[in-house]
């Protein structure tokens, strides 16, 4: 479970160490550039070996600072953040005189641009600051020149440098062109503030954007709009790994407003171009609905015959077995179990998801007359969009310019930027024409890289005491090509690896071209329900409940080991964290007392992209069967510092949702090889009555801020199905959940039982 | 085919299919790109404007249908003392993640407030729920629609 590398082009060794450059800008102002020196991993075709020079920090004479923002915005609230940790160590004004500019793809300047895996707070937190703090000593350094006084006699508040004994001061605005020739600090000499002193960071400020976004202003990647933009739709093959064999395109050629019909021919890799037929017309809907008069034969091979029943029953199949392949294996897991008193065992299963932003897959693209490109690119990762781009075209990822816009959601999809690379290869062909692609509901519904689906056999020996003394777990999941791709991987460390002395965790695989991604929380998304449900099932055979088996595993134990990943090193996952947020959580919920007649509660703890969540749900059935979820308490630790209360609320009232919505009702499933699902309606993402009461309080502890994108859902999954098992005697281990096994076993004859042992509210 | 529509108040003449959806016109052909495209069926709200005060969904909405109508988007929100609550209470409130479906948000508790002045949670969950965010900052945006609504109360006593 502490073993969270879901992002492939993540620099190792990240130094903390920021160098820094300055060049006077025209019109006397100061340039502050950061150099992040980074060894960047060397399989990342683009992004080796950079050294990364950068400008965070202009300030003009007339007293405005433009702070870069480096990192692709997709509701995060990245935007706003970063920015805040740059202003705060500047003294800057943030309400007065603070602009924010977001930056293009230039990872030699900002170093690593991404929006993926939490990572972004954790990576910034002290570079960002390193980098406001220098501003601010050059600013100082220039007032000390000026005045002809000792610099450490001077001041700084809101955008000025104050001298208080000489009884003056003087606008960062006036010492910019000075500042500028000032000496260029080290940034390890150089001392960051107190956090009792933040006054912007802890502070909760609204979206940068928002102001615009309320208005209709155009800030999207859709929004794009360049003189004599044409609009582009693309037809795919509905099977996974189809190749075209034939395309009849004259009909949609002769549509209306039809300005020409591409037959495009790709490769296997989904990531890149595939092949398809690419339709542009002078607006989207024209090209889209000409889509129907093309007449494409495809050639499916086997991947045709591909579907739900069939991965199901080779799982089924696979897991009566023994794994193909063991990872972490620790102790004597066979004699744990032939001598224990109790075995458990139970088979957990959840399907493909898929992400559906609520702004459809999109990119603009134009080539230009000598051959180089400019993209404009709703992208959670800028800089494989250039390789990729520049793949397709055929040109070296330098001479394909990479503009970041903002995003409607990102939720792990646009790591994948397999709808650039069909923008850059329809603009290839159109040079001097700037190309919008655009996808249906239906196209991002049915060509996405899902969440992939999974089976567990989940196995636990019990001693003649009741004590938890083996646990298995075989894991079915895919390979792609004889290979898994990484959100289907088993984590080594997955919780309780460590804290029972004999454990193993075997996988087995099913070869599939159903392309897999990262969906928000990647693998902890899932492994949460089986293993934190599980867990519930263990510690009700012990007569206890899920808090009592987790803090007794927890309590007094050690940090685990740093891990060393490709990435560089992550701390290990770290018990006594853990048992706060799960006592935190209990406090809040009124853990012992039990639920109103008719409701229930179950608790859920999950570690994951270093940040420790423990959620309590309160459920009800409804007499005809429904869900009904009443209240969430959310206790996160996520470090010392929530850098913007307004924005770290808002993502974990948003993941709670999101992770409940995926419980109840969400579901892709594949048919002849191709995904069934379509848009919305057999896509149910929650809508606004679904939502209950949370309540959420971070647990502050000494370590450094981590991110929030993503650990606040896993772990809110089992805190419902152990709700509902707490409410109806019945184990969920399938999902999306199945109210009618509910309703027709347990509900309502069972109304009024008590089911469960000490903690969980009786019914 | 050639029509004259009154959008904001201006008049806008262009010459489009009769079927062509509305949210299509605005965005393609007049670049009005406030109003979003996300789902295509009317099942999403994104695309949200006001037809004669009423909230539609644009994305379904034929141009041709729209006849002597006037249309409102987001665009012109502010126009309006409910609009500009709604905007206010959206900033005060901090509402969004992505922002991209806060358009038709808007558009939809606009025309939903024009109606009920004064609504219950149940009724602005019932109101709203035709409108998907996929972030989902409902208790948000729930909120924000309750106390745009009470600031309507304040300025008419």
């Amino acid at each position: 479970m502490p073993d969270q590398t879901e992002i492939r082009d993540m620099p190792s060794n990240v130094s903390r160490r920021t160098m820094l450059k300055v060049s006077a800008l025209a019109g006397g102002g100061l340039m502050l550039s950061a150099a992040m020196p980074m060894a960047v991993r060397a399989a990342v075709a683009g992004e080796r070996g950079v050294a990364m020079l950068n400008a965070f920090v202009k300030i003009t004479a007339d007293d405005m600072i433009t702070i870069v923002s480096k990192n692709p915005e997709i509701g995060q609230g990245i935007k706003t953040s970063l920015p805040m940790m740059i202003a705060e160590e500047m003294d800057a004004d943030w309400d007065r005189q603070v602009k924010i500019e977001q930056g293009d793809l230039d990872q030699q300047s900002y170093g690593l641009q991404i929006a993926g895996g939490s990572t972004a707070t954790p990576m910034n937190w002290i570079p960002m600051r390193q980098a406001g703090a220098a501003a601010r000593h050059m600013l100082i350094a220039a007032a000390a020149k000026r005045w002809s006084v000792d610099a450490s006699d001077l001041a700084t508040e809101k955008g000025k440098v104050i001298d208080k004994a000489g009884g003056r001061s003087i606008s960062y605005g006036e010492l910019a062109a000075d500042a500028a020739t000032m000496a260029v600090p080290d940034p390890d000499s150089l001392t960051l503030k107190d956090p009792a002193a933040f006054t912007i960071i802890g502070r909760s400020i609204g979206g940068i954007d928002s102001p615009k976004i309320v208005k209709g202003k155009p800030v999207f990647g859709v929004d794009t709009m360049l003189p004599g933009m044409r609009y582009a739709a693309f037809e795919r093959a509905p099977v996974f790994g189809a190749r075209l064999k034939s395309a009849d395109i004259a009909e949609a050629e002769a549509v209306p407003g039809v300005e020409k019909v591409l037959v495009m021919k790709g490769g296997e890799d989904p990531l890149l171009l595939v092949d398809g037929v690419a339709i542009i017309a002078s607006n989207w809907w024209t090209a889209n609905k000409a889509r129907e008069k093309l007449k494409i034969e495809w050639d499916n091979g086997e991947w045709g015959s591909h579907s739900n029943e069939y991965y199901d029953s080779t799982a089924a199949r696979l897991l009566s077995g023994i794994p193909a392949e063991y990872g972490t294996n620790d102790g004597d897991v066979d004699t744990a179990f032939a001598s224990a008193e109790t075995v458990l065992e139970a088979d957990y299963a959840y399907p493909f998801l898929a992400h559906v932003p609520m702004e459809p897959q999109n990119c603009t693209a134009l080539c230009h007359d000598d051959g180089s490109m400019e993209i404009w690119a709703p992208t959670q990762a800028p800089g494989r969009a250039q390789t990729s781009a520049a793949s397709v075209a055929g040109i070296a990822p330098e001479k394909v310019k990479v503009h970041i816009t903002r995003m409607g959601g990102g939720f792990g999809r646009r790591l994948s930027n397999d709808y650039v690379s069909q923008a850059a290869a329809i603009a290839a062909k159109m040079p001097g024409i700037p190309i919008q692609l655009i996808w249906s509901r239906e196209d991002d519904v049915r060509s996405d890289f899902y969440r992939p689906a999974g089976w567990h056999k989940l196995r636990a020996a019990l001693n003649g005491s009741g004590e938890l003394t083996g646990f298995e777990d075989h894991f079915v999941t895919f390979t792609t090509n004889g290979k898994i791709p990484m959100p289907a991987t088993m984590f080594d460390a997955e919780f309780p690896a460590k804290f029972v002395p004999n454990l193993r965790y075997g996988t087995s695989t099913i070869e599939t071209r159903v392309p897999l991604g990262s969906l928000r929380a990647p693998r902890s998304n899932a492994f949460a329900f089986a293993f934190q449900s599980f867990l519930d099932e263990i510690a009700h055979a012990q007569g206890r409940d899920l808090p009592a088996l987790l803090l007794e595993l927890l309590d007094g134990k050690d940090q685990l080991p740093d891990e060393r990943m490709q990435m560089g090193v992550r701390p290990g996952f770290n018990p006594p964290r853990a048992a706060g947020v799960i006592r935190k959580a209990m406090e809040m919920a009124d853990w012992q007392t039990p639920s109103p007649a008719g409701r229930a509660k179950g608790l859920g703890f999950y570690f994951s992209h270093q940040g420790y969540f423990a959620e309590v749900v309160e459920a009800s059935l409804s007499s005809s069967g429904e869900i009904e979820v009443h209240h969430v308490w959310v206790a996160g630790d996520v470090g010392s510092q929530i850098v913007n209360p307004f924005g770290a609320l808002n993502q974990v009232q948003g993941s709670v949702i999101d992770g409940l919505g995926q419980a109840v009702a969400l579901s892709i499933k594949l048919k002849d090889g191709a995904v069934e699902q379509s848009n919305f309606h057999d896509y149910p993402v929650p809508r606004m009555p679904f939502t209950p009461k949370i309540d959420v309080e971070f647990v502050k502890t000494d370590y450094p801020p981590t991110g929030l994108g993503e650990p606040a859902l896993p772990p809110v999954i089992p805190a419902l199905t152990n709700a509902l098992f707490a409410l109806t005697g019945k184990r969920i281990r399938n999902l999306p959940i199945d109210t009618s096994q509910l309703t027709a076993s347990f509900w309502p004859d069972h109304h009024g039982l008590v089911i469960g042992t000490s903690g969980v509210s009786p019914v | 085919m050639a029509f004259q529509l009154t959008i904001n108040g201006k008049q806008h003449d262009f010459d489009v299919p009769g079927d062509m959806p509305l949210l299509w016109v605005l965005r393609n052909e007049l670049g009005m790109v406030g109003t979003k495209f996300g789902c295509g069926m009317g099942l999403c709200g994104a695309c949200t404007v006001h037809v004669d005060g009423m909230a539609v969904r644009s994305c379904s909405y034929p141009v041709g249908a729209v006849g002597e109508a006037k249309i409102t988007t987001i665009e012109a929100l502010e126009e309006s003392a409910v609009g500009r609550a709604l905007q206010q209470a959206w900033l005060d409130e901090d509402v969004m993640q992505c922002g991209y479906c806060q358009a038709g948000q808007l558009m939809n508790a606009s025309a939903f407030l024009a109606d009920n002045p004064d609504p219950s949670d149940t009724e602005i969950e019932e109101a709203m729920s035709g409108n998907i965010c996929r972030c989902a900052c409902y208790t948000r945006i729930r909120k924000a629609i309750s106390l745009a609504a009470k600031q309507g109360d304040a300025a008419n006593a």
